[in-house]
């Protein structure tokens, strides 16, 4: 019997001799015992992922109350308080102003960082470790430090105004300054991954690129345009996307900052989730504001992976 | 075109040095080729004349002015690299044109330029593709058109055909040659490969840590090498170096003994000999069956139109000698050799060789 030539995984250059020579050894002919690879993964996205996806979608269209229980469908009733919620609203706009002053930013700065720390030197690593080390400071400690340097009369941010002769502000009960303070504290305590990322992504370009370029008169400003910026496009996209996922998720240091306020200003819209789930107990409501939240994010995240392969084609 | 003129060049990697106080003039006009193995430091000079590599010491000229001082840029001269260091988010196109863009040429002198050069190594179907969807060899010829639409005084090339299969090889070493001839410029090869040094150098610069070991003209350095690294450098297979065990004279010329008894009378003065060890350098080539030398066949390599035959001496030394394609022969077979003393070369202890 001539040997199948049928294969379920076949790479790009196999040749049919090959594949010929694979089927023969039984490799790439559909199994189900070969499904037991993947099963424990699908498990745990089955049931760590999925379901509570569904039930979140499912949750958001319920009236369901943590101490009342369930009191059955209330179809869209639930995204029409939060559309009439001037409190929601604020909280959207925060998280779009948060994630269009952050994002930018991460990536800006991420990449300067990069760009001056991408070279063998011992100050250069020291420095790279220094900005990465905030990282790994949780929320609790970065807020405290930075509760100490936006301290009225005080504070870090007071004396530095004071020494070249401005008035000294309170960010933290500034309506204007609260969640730019909130965005300051962010970048300076993440900076360090996409500075990673970038870092990673700098030391991948060839350095006869840079060679070529010097022969070709190319100035360093052309040499970052040209040659640097253009190799590390799906970095920047990947970088642009990963911080507008994680910023739309703004909460520990808006709580423990500002607390949401001054008069809601600098409240985001997981504290909104997180106080009509677990201090209102509305777990229907918090789950439709859930779900705006996480269409927000998806749309986001879709138009700028879509922009970053639309520039690359 | 212009006349490269390396003086008193050096080069340091920390407390190593790579290149030590090499002098060399490379007329205007002239391929030369860097030639040496791996780590003799013929790169780093390229790229030193490139300006890729700062200087430890000397100065480098070009066509009469200093160069070494000035950026990569500005120094007239155009890199192909080992690698092809194309750009890849580029087409074929705009690799070409960064440079002219770069020192303000005028949109349709780069047109034109680029419309020359594509025709001439035949890319112009080319021309809108980016770097990844070439083969390889079509690559290589983007990155020679990347050179040449910059007009450079030189042309410097690192190692560009190694990455490319033994056909497509040769055929770019023939369409380099082609080349060279056709814009007569000034171009500086670098290779570990001794066939290309051969066929497309107008002379050779063979190199051996950091130091030049000989310059001269394919020939001259196959025919006259001037150390016993050279000899056994150039040419394939390598000559073979036999150690003499007495010298006499014969009418003026050395006859040397080797350590298995037999003599080979050479064509060089006995007077230029020194007294210290001496070791006959000969060519495959200039052995052949027939003499009172006595050998058993070890090693048989067929290429075709020749035969390379590994024989040992009664001595147990190797020597192996050319023979035609179809030769008759077999392993552990004996025979007798006869060396051509007229081209066999002597080198004394210090490596050098030895000329009347």
């Amino acid at each position: 019997m001539a040997p199948t030539r049928i294969c379920l995984v076949r790479t790009g250059g196999q040749s049919v001799a090959e594949a010929t020579q694979s089927a023969a050894a039984g490799i790439g002919i559909p199994r189900l015992a070969n499904a037991l690879f993947v099963l424990p993964y699908m498990l745990i996205l089955l049931v760590m992922l999925i379901i509570p996806l569904g039930l979140g979608i499912w949750l958001a269209f319920q009236d369901y109350d943590m101490l009342g229980g369930w009191n059955g469908s209330v179809g869209l009733e639930n995204f029409q308080n939060l559309l009439d919620d001037r409190i929601f609203r604020g909280t959207v706009r925060n998280t779009m102003l948060f994630v269009l002053m952050t994002t930018p930013a991460f990536v800006i700065l991420g990449l300067a960082l990069a760009l001056a720390l991408n070279d063998r030197l011992r100050r250069s690593a020291m420095l790279r470790a220094i900005f990465f080390g905030s990282s790994v400071l949780s929320v609790t400690i970065v807020t405290l430090v930075w509760r100490l340097v936006y301290l009225p009369d005080r504070g870090m941010l007071a004396n530095i105004l004071g020494t070249v002769g401005l008035h000294s502000i309170d960010p933290v009960t500034s309506e204007t300054w609260a969640l730019p303070a909130i965005a300051v504290v962010t970048v300076w305590w993440i900076i360090g991954l996409p500075m990673t990322l970038f870092l990673a992504a700098l030391q991948q370009i060839p350095a006869d690129l840079y060679e070529a370029a010097a022969l070709d008169h190319a100035s360093r400003w052309r040499t970052l345009m040209s040659i640097t910026l253009p190799s590390i496009r799906r970095t920047i996209v990947v970088v642009a996307v990963v911080e507008v996922i994680l910023q739309f998720q703004l909460f520990g240091q808006a709580l423990l900052i500002t607390g949401g306020g001054p008069n809601n200003t600098s409240r985001p819209m997981v504290q909104f989730i997180y106080e009509a789930g677990f201090r209102d107990l509305q777990l229907g409501f918090a789950a439709a504001a859930s779900q705006v939240l996480f269409a927000l994010m998806l749309i986001a995240a879709l138009a700028q992976a879509w922009v970053g392969r639309k520039r690359e084609g | 075109m212009a006349e490269v003129s390396l003086r008193q060049l050096s080069k340091r990697f920390g407390p190593t040095q790579v290149i030590g106080d090499l002098s060399l003039d490379i007329p205007s006009g002239e391929f030369a080729v860097f030639l040496g193995p791996s780590g003799c430091g013929k790169s780093t000079l390229l790229r030193m004349i490139a300006g890729l590599e700062p200087l430890s010491g000397g100065e480098i000229h070009l066509g009469g002015a200093r160069i070494d001082i000035l950026p990569p840029g500005d120094r007239g001269v155009a890199m192909v690299f080992q690698q092809y260091a194309l750009y890849p988010h580029m087409t074929v196109r705009q690799n070409m044109a960064f440079g002219l863009r770069n020192i303000g040429t005028p949109t349709d002198e780069i047109s034109r330029k680029i419309a020359d050069a594509a025709e001439m190594l035949e890319i112009t179907p080319l021309l809108e593709r980016k770097p990844a969807q070439l083969s390889g060899g079509q690559r290589q010829r983007v990155a020679i058109g990347r050179a040449i639409v910059k007009q450079p005084r030189a042309f410097l090339f690192d190692e560009p055909l190694s990455n490319l299969d033994a056909t497509l090889r040769s055929r770019t070493r023939i369409e380099l040659a082609r080349l060279h001839q056709r814009i007569r410029s000034t171009m500086i090869f670098v290779t570990h490969d001794q066939v290309e040094a051969m066929t497309m150098a107008t002379r050779i610069v063979v190199m051996n840590r950091g130091q030049i070991e000989q310059v001269g003209t394919p020939m001259d350095v196959y025919r006259r090498p001037q150390t016993r690294f050279v000899a056994g450098f150039v040419g394939t297979p390598a000559m073979n170096f036999l150690t003499v065990a007495a010298v006499s004279d014969e009418a003026g010329f050395a006859r040397v003994s080797l350590p298995d008894g037999s003599t080979v009378t050479t064509v060089i003065p006995t007077k230029a000999l020194p007294s210290a060890a001496l070791t006959l350098g000969v060519r495959a080539e200039n052995i052949q069956p027939g003499g009172g030398i006595p050998a058993r066949v070890d090693v048989i390599e067929r290429l075709g139109e020749r035969t390379l035959i590994y024989a040992n001496l009664r001595d147990g030394s190797t020597i192996v000698y050319d023979e035609t394609g179809d030769v008759q022969v077999s392993i552990g077979e004996n025979v007798q050799l006869a060396i051509d003393g007229s081209n066999a070369h002597l080198f004394g202890a210090d490596g050098r060789a030895i000329r009347g």
